[in-house]
């Protein structure tokens, strides 16, 4: 038993961090919004040179193959420094649903190596989300719909031509579209029972996929806080010295101390496909959005006034978080998810249940 | 105890109502937080005052209808049930005008009153600074005695709707000297008057609800002050006091939001069923704006019996801003993946108070500072 991160996954962590630090500062993410299409074409290729593009894809197209495990805290640091760019759902849970697809092969030949060298984008559209994040500038759009007769379908539709109309978020880093057109026959990849597992095992990675962001945006936002109020001077002494300050940022401390490691656990089970995979991710979404909102509550509450202000940075991870919360299946969803899971007869209850 | 409104109070809600139903704009104005909402908001206001509305708790000879505070509760009431236009004018309505009813001269009340009552002046409240928030007696904006003018310089902030209105009234240190509660001077300012910058500052929503104030060696005649000089704190501590009670958020407010949030909830009741919290918070915004309406009913019983409210109004403040945050938040949940689409219909209005909602325990005094006053003031509990 080892519940700890591996050497390279953590130099990985690291380098990744120092990256994002450099490369995404605030200031640069705010003029990336102010820009029409919302995403840098720079960055990307950054990413790419960092090998962040190439994570999950195979070594044969030009990436390193690596599982979701490795992504865990890769997905904390995007969070971290709120990063908005579709690289997640590319590079990660769009490129493990291709590989996983035996009838994607001629698309990966296609798509894989275009991001890995961070080329190409990809979205996807799931029927738990009413819109598509990114579908205005991806090559390829893969879509679960239900197909005539109700069952479901996977489609991988070419991102150019595409119809669309855009959505306004209040998160000014969220680029969303409706996709309204009927889907062609001939964009098909799979029907039936298979079509609904890799749409199961999509929902529950990209689900993972923001847990760990939410993770990092709430660390960010604590981080930000204690900074403030130990600099911030009120009554003659820093506003962190005083009760009711602290606590706030305790709490939050508190939240996040007990979200991270159920987040780690959903990536486990996501990685090991077990049994009790969907009400693991759930968990893990529900606490990691309780954490995140509750550092964005604390958050400004310490910030005073100037958490309530454009200009000062707290904002963009309030956003983020509070919309992060209800993408990929809002907190009902997850919940009531959670709760048929856990009245069934095999459900993980009890000591020893945890790890088994 | 008698909860039947006598036939007074019945007859003036029934005219009040009709008033409302003749004049409230059929299609909702924009947003205060812009220009151009803010003149429509200014003209609804003037046709309040028209009306005899724009403050019913104020004498008659100066544009009130001299109610009391029941009857205030009632016209709260009629306000928000028919969702009339938030009110733009309120710091001078509720916090200027009763100081200068207390505290000025007839020359000032008569000059500045009636022209508030209209809505001819807007008015932006200046207490804040960058090194003054929750400490607001660590003022530093100077007033300087010249002959018969002061001499302002210095920086006030967070100053709501600034941005458009044309006279601020504010705190300044007048006694270089002095330090704290004392030497500080409630003055009212122009905002025309030379050596004034006004600096916007946007908020959450990208709009600009309020802004910073510069003055640099800007003049203002003393018969622009309020009370006697280094008085100010005493002046303003007048204000605040009505700003943290009842006044500034009626309980008709939350009771409106409430309903609201019904409403939301069953046109989406299978969907939100299937988090069984939605529902306990649906059930809660009902409880609690209904406890905070009875418990104004019975604040206002008592004010009329002569019972003084004092510090115990720190517990309005935290009660009011949490619930519209609680009400909010659970809107968003309703709304799920919809709620940050600026642009839906049945979202903007949610969305936009939910980003509100985040400045309720911020604003008026934090609610940290409310539940200290509550602890030390109310239940005698020592300082730390
Ligand atoms: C929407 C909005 C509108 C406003 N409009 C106006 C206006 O029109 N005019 C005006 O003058 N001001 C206005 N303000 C400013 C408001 O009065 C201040 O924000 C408030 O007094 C808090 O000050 P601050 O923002 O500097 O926060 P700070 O005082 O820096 O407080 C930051 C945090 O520290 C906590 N804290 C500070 N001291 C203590 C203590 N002793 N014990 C425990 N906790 C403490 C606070 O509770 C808060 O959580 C507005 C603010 C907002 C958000």
């Amino acid at each position: 038993m080892d519940f700890t991160f591996n050497e390279d996954q953590v130099a990985l962590r690291d380098s990744v961090s120092r990256f994002l630090m450099n490369e995404a500062a605030p200031e640069l993410l705010r003029e990336i919004w102010e820009t029409g299409g919302g995403r840098s074409r720079e960055l990307r290729a950054k990413f790419a040179a960092q090998g962040m593009t190439g994570l999950s894809v195979p070594e044969a197209y030009g990436g390193v193959g690596l599982g979701d495990i490795d992504w865990a805290l890769v997905l904390e640091e995007l969070g971290y420094y709120a990063i908005p760019d579709s690289l997640v759902d590319t590079a990660y849970v769009a490129t493990t649903l291709m590989c996983q697809v035996d009838e994607a092969a001629a698309l990966r030949e296609q798509w894989l190596p275009k991001v890995a060298d961070g080329t190409a984008r990809l979205s996807i559209e799931h029927p738990v989300n009413p819109y598509v994040a990114d579908a205005h500038l991806a090559n390829v759009v893969f879509a679960f719909r239900a197909g005539a007769g109700g069952a479901l379908e996977l489609h991988a539709v070419p991102g150019a031509g595409l119809q669309r109309s855009s959505l306004t978020s209040i998160d000014a880093s969220r680029r969303l579209a409706a996709l309204p057109q009927k889907l062609n026959a001939s964009t098909r990849l799979l029907a039936g029972a298979r079509a609904q597992a890799m749409a199961d095992a999509t929902l529950d990675r990209a689900s993972v996929a923001v847990a760990g962001r939410l993770i990092g945006l709430a660390q960010r936002m604590l981080d930000l806080s204690v900074d403030h109020v130990a600099q911030r001077k009120q009554f003659g002494k820093p506003i962190g010295s005083f009760q009711a300050v602290k606590h706030h940022l305790a709490d939050v401390m508190t939240k996040i101390e007990f979200a991270r490691p159920v987040f780690y656990r959903a990536v486990l089970a996501l990685q090991r496909d077990e049994r009790h995979r969907a009400a693991l991710v759930s968990h893990a979404k529900l606490a990691c959005a309780d954490a995140a909102w509750t550092a964005a509550r604390k958050g400004i509450q310490v910030h005073g006034a100037s958490g309530y202000t454009w200009e000062v940075d707290l904002q963009m991870f309030m956003k983020r978080a509070w919309v992060l919360d209800a993408a990929w299946g809002d907190r009902a969803f997850h919940k009531a998810r959670l709760g048929e899971a856990l009245v069934r007869d095999d459900a993980p209850l009890g000591p020893a249940a945890t790890l088994s | 105890m008698d909860l039947d409104f006598t036939s007074q109070q019945q007859a003036f809600r029934a005219e009040v109502r009709a008033w409302l139903r003749d004049n409230v704009p059929k299609t909702p104005l924009a947003s205060y937080d812009t220009r151009e909402g803010f003149e429509q908001h200014r003209a609804w206001e003037a046709k309040l005052a028209e009306g005899g509305y724009s403050s019913v708790i104020w004498p008659k000879e100066l544009g009130g209808r001299g109610s009391d505070l029941i009857e205030w509760l009632i016209f709260e009431e009629e306000y928000h049930a028919v969702d009339a236009p938030m009110r733009v004018n309120q710091n001078g309505i509720l916090l200027l005008g009763p100081t200068l009813m207390e505290f000025g001269t007839d020359e000032q009340k008569a000059r500045f009153l009636p022209r508030m009552a209209r809505c001819d002046d807007m008015w932006a409240q200046g207490w804040s600074e960058p090194n003054a928030g929750s400490d607001m007696a660590a003022i530093a904006s100077r007033a300087v005695r010249d002959g018969a003018e002061y001499v302002l310089n210095g920086q006030k902030t967070w100053s709501t709707r600034a941005v458009f209105a044309n006279w601020l009234f504010g705190l300044f240190r007048s006694d270089p000297q002095s330090s704290r509660h004392q030497g500080l001077t409630y003055l009212l300012v122009p905002l025309d008057a030379v050596g004034i910058t006004v600096r916007p500052i946007r908020a959450l929503n990208g709009k600009q609800a309020f802004a910073e104030v510069f003055f640099d060696d800007v003049r203002v005649s003393v018969s622009n002050r309020i009370g006697e000089e280094g008085q100010g704190w005493n002046v303003a501590m007048a204000t605040a006091g009505f700003e943290r009670g009842l006044l500034l958020r009626s309980p008709a407010r939350f009771q409106r939001t409430a309903k609201r949030l019904m409403e939301l909830y069953r046109r989406h009741q299978q969907a939100a069923d299937r988090d069984p919290s939605i529902r306990d918070g649906v059930l809660k915004a009902w409880m609690d704006s209904e406890a905070y309406n009875l418990a104004s009913y019975h604040t206002v019983s008592r004010l009329a019996k002569g019972y003084r409210v004092g510090a115990e109004a720190s517990t309005n403040k935290i009660f009011w801003s949490e619930l519209d945050l609680q009400m909010h938040e659970t809107a968003m949940r309703i709304l799920g993946p919809r709620a940050e689409l600026v642009d839906d219909p049945e979202v903007h209005d949610w969305l936009e108070g939910f980003l509100f909602a985040q400045a309720g325990p911020i604003y008026a005094g934090t609610n940290e500072i409310q539940r200290n006053i509550i602890a030390e003031r109310v239940l005698g509990l020592p300082k730390s």
